[in-house]
């Protein structure tokens, strides 16, 4: 037990954490392709035309798995946040560094897609919709934790501040959400349904389920990327760096 | 309790010193409402309409103008980390210095708020629910301002970075606050509304003073 | 498989535009985005081995 807790303090350090991520990047670089691969799969030649919808319905094969991450991301994020203030890893506050730009980016996908979707389907590229309207807000939030990061120029402090607005967003997403579909719900009366068709429920589902999948490993992969290079950037002056680029 | 009091009085002191800088923001909500009128046009079923959300937004910015000097003085000339240092707990100076900020830039936009709501076309009870919503909603916007004005505390373009933190957060109480008013005027309770302000006033009372200043001690470091 | 010719796959019963759009954006975004990761990571690295370099030259010249 002591040992296995020991083993894992081993990769809070910079400098066991970099070459392992090195390792990583090609695996998860290749699950995100076999995901994608048979998620598109479903999503264009499995998954059947939909009665209403005809074959637009097909964008939420990446409006869905894109909004999901731009959430479960921020999670994320919060959490090797939080770590990094109460333990002192330098690791992970770097982690939640390099997972905002991506989690920005699948909120930014998640709007445009869902413009996409709203201009052959509700006749206007935006509706404030009450999902729309909250992934907007979050995306504004990705926008102020990255903003707030790239202000401090001591690393240590921009990771603590950037920490303690983490925290203070994931405790008021949950609000947030609530409020805009309260609002929502007052102004407009009615959300349409995404996933409204039940006859293909399952094969939708499955579609949705591997590109969101796919969605996961790539951005994993892409913030293993990013953390390797923060970790260079921060540690530059230390020996192992040094060594680490032959 | 005679720490928070201390701190409170010599915030208002200080502020009564330099008028000018309460009377900005005051002046700044006046003129905004001001403003819509002249842009839109003096139709008074539209005023009307938009009368809450107009309000409202005024009153976010308002309180936004009045933030980056909440902790800028002190932490300019050392007394923040004197704070720091003191017996009694930073979190209750923190306290203080928030309930100050709202007396100073919260309550005269609460104040001042039905007489400029007449300028929409609101009648008496309206009026009341505005002022009522603004009285639980500015506290609350003071609050999380606090924590923003913390973690923006001596970084380079501090003021606009606040607004980008702080803005988002302020949603809630921007749909609930406006939303009563709104409710209200469509002839519909408001009692939820204002009882979602109250909650989230008191959550924010007991989390925002102790997110402030763990902000600020990593802000001393 | 309910298409029949590529041009029917590609028009996408006449949603094309927003079902490419959609995919189009996810694909090029995607894409763009590990390229300046391994840019980051390439400019850092590189900047640090010219950086060891002037130390290996600098050593060097102090021994002779």
């Amino acid at each position: 037990m002591r040992q296995s807790l020991i083993h894992w303090f081993k990769y809070g350090s910079p400098q066991s954490f970099y070459p392992l991520a090195g390792r990583m990047i090609p695996w998860f670089w290749a699950a995100a392709a076999l995901f994608g691969i048979a998620g598109l799969w479903i999503s264009f030649f499995v998954a059947p035309t939909d009665a209403q919808q005809g074959e637009g319905y097909r964008i939420i094969f990446v409006h869905v798995p894109a909004s999901w991450m731009s959430m479960f991301i921020y999670l994320v994020m919060a959490f090797w946040a939080g770590l990094g203030l109460a333990l002192n890893t330098r690791v992970s506050a770097m982690m939640a560094q390099a997972l905002a730009p991506t989690g920005a980016l699948m909120a930014a996908l998640s709007l445009l897609t869902g413009a996409f979707w709203g201009k052959p389907m509700w006749g206007t590229w935006w509706v404030w919709d009450a999902r729309l309207t909250s992934e907007l807000i979050l995306f504004f939030l990705y926008l102020g934790f990255m903003a707030l990061q790239a202000a401090i120029d001591d690393p240590r402090r921009a990771d603590k501040a950037g920490a303690i607005l983490a925290l203070v967003g994931v405790v008021n997403i949950p609000i947030i959400y609530f409020s805009v579909k309260w609002w929502n719900t007052l102004h407009q009366g009615s959300t349409i349904n995404l996933t409204k068709a039940p006859s293909m429920a399952q094969t939708m589902l499955w579609g949705m389920l591997l590109m969101a999948l796919a969605f996961w490993m790539y951005s994993i992969a892409v913030a293993l990327m990013r953390v390797r290079a923060i970790i260079l950037e921060r540690e530059r002056h230390t020996e192992w760096v040094k060594h680490a680029v032959e | 309790m005679s720490a928070f009091l201390a701190t409170v009085r010599r915030d208002l002191l200080l502020a009564l010193r330099r008028k000018s800088e309460v009377l900005t923001a005051v002046f700044f909500f006046v003129i905004v409402t001001s403003l819509f009128p002249l842009g839109i046009g003096p139709e008074p079923v539209l005023l009307k309409k938009i009368a809450p959300g107009i309000l409202w937004v005024a009153a976010l910015l308002a309180t936004l103008l009045g933030l980056p000097r909440l902790f800028a003085a002190d932490h300019g000339d050392g007394t923040l980390e004197q704070m720091a240092l003191s017996p009694s707990p930073l979190g209750l100076l923190v306290a203080g210095k928030i309930l100050a900020h709202w007396l100073l830039c919260g309550l005269p936009l609460v104040l001042l708020a039905p007489v400029l709501g007449l300028q929409f076309d609101l009648d008496a009870s309206a009026l009341g629910i505005l002022t009522l919503a603004l009285l639980l909603g500015t506290p609350l916007l003071s609050l999380i301002g606090a924590i923003g004005a913390a973690l923006t505390l001596g970084v380079r373009g501090g003021g606009v970075l606040l607004a980008l933190l702080v803005l988002p957060l302020y949603i809630p109480a921007l749909i609930f606050g406006a939303g009563a008013v709104e409710a209200h005027i469509a002839g519909l309770e408001v009692g939820g509304h204002l009882s979602l302000l109250a909650a989230m006033l008191v959550l924010a009372a007991f989390f925002a003073p102790w997110a402030t200043t763990a902000a600020l001690r990593i802000a001393l470091e | 498989m309910q298409w029949n010719s590529v041009g029917e796959f590609l028009a996408m019963g006449g949603y094309a535009l927003y079902v490419w759009g959609s995919f189009g954006a996810c694909l090029v975004l995607m894409v763009v985005e590990p390229f300046l990761a391994s840019r980051r990571l390439r400019e850092v690295r590189r900047s640090l081995i010219r950086e060891r370099l002037a130390d290996e030259l600098e050593s060097q010249q102090r021994t002779q």
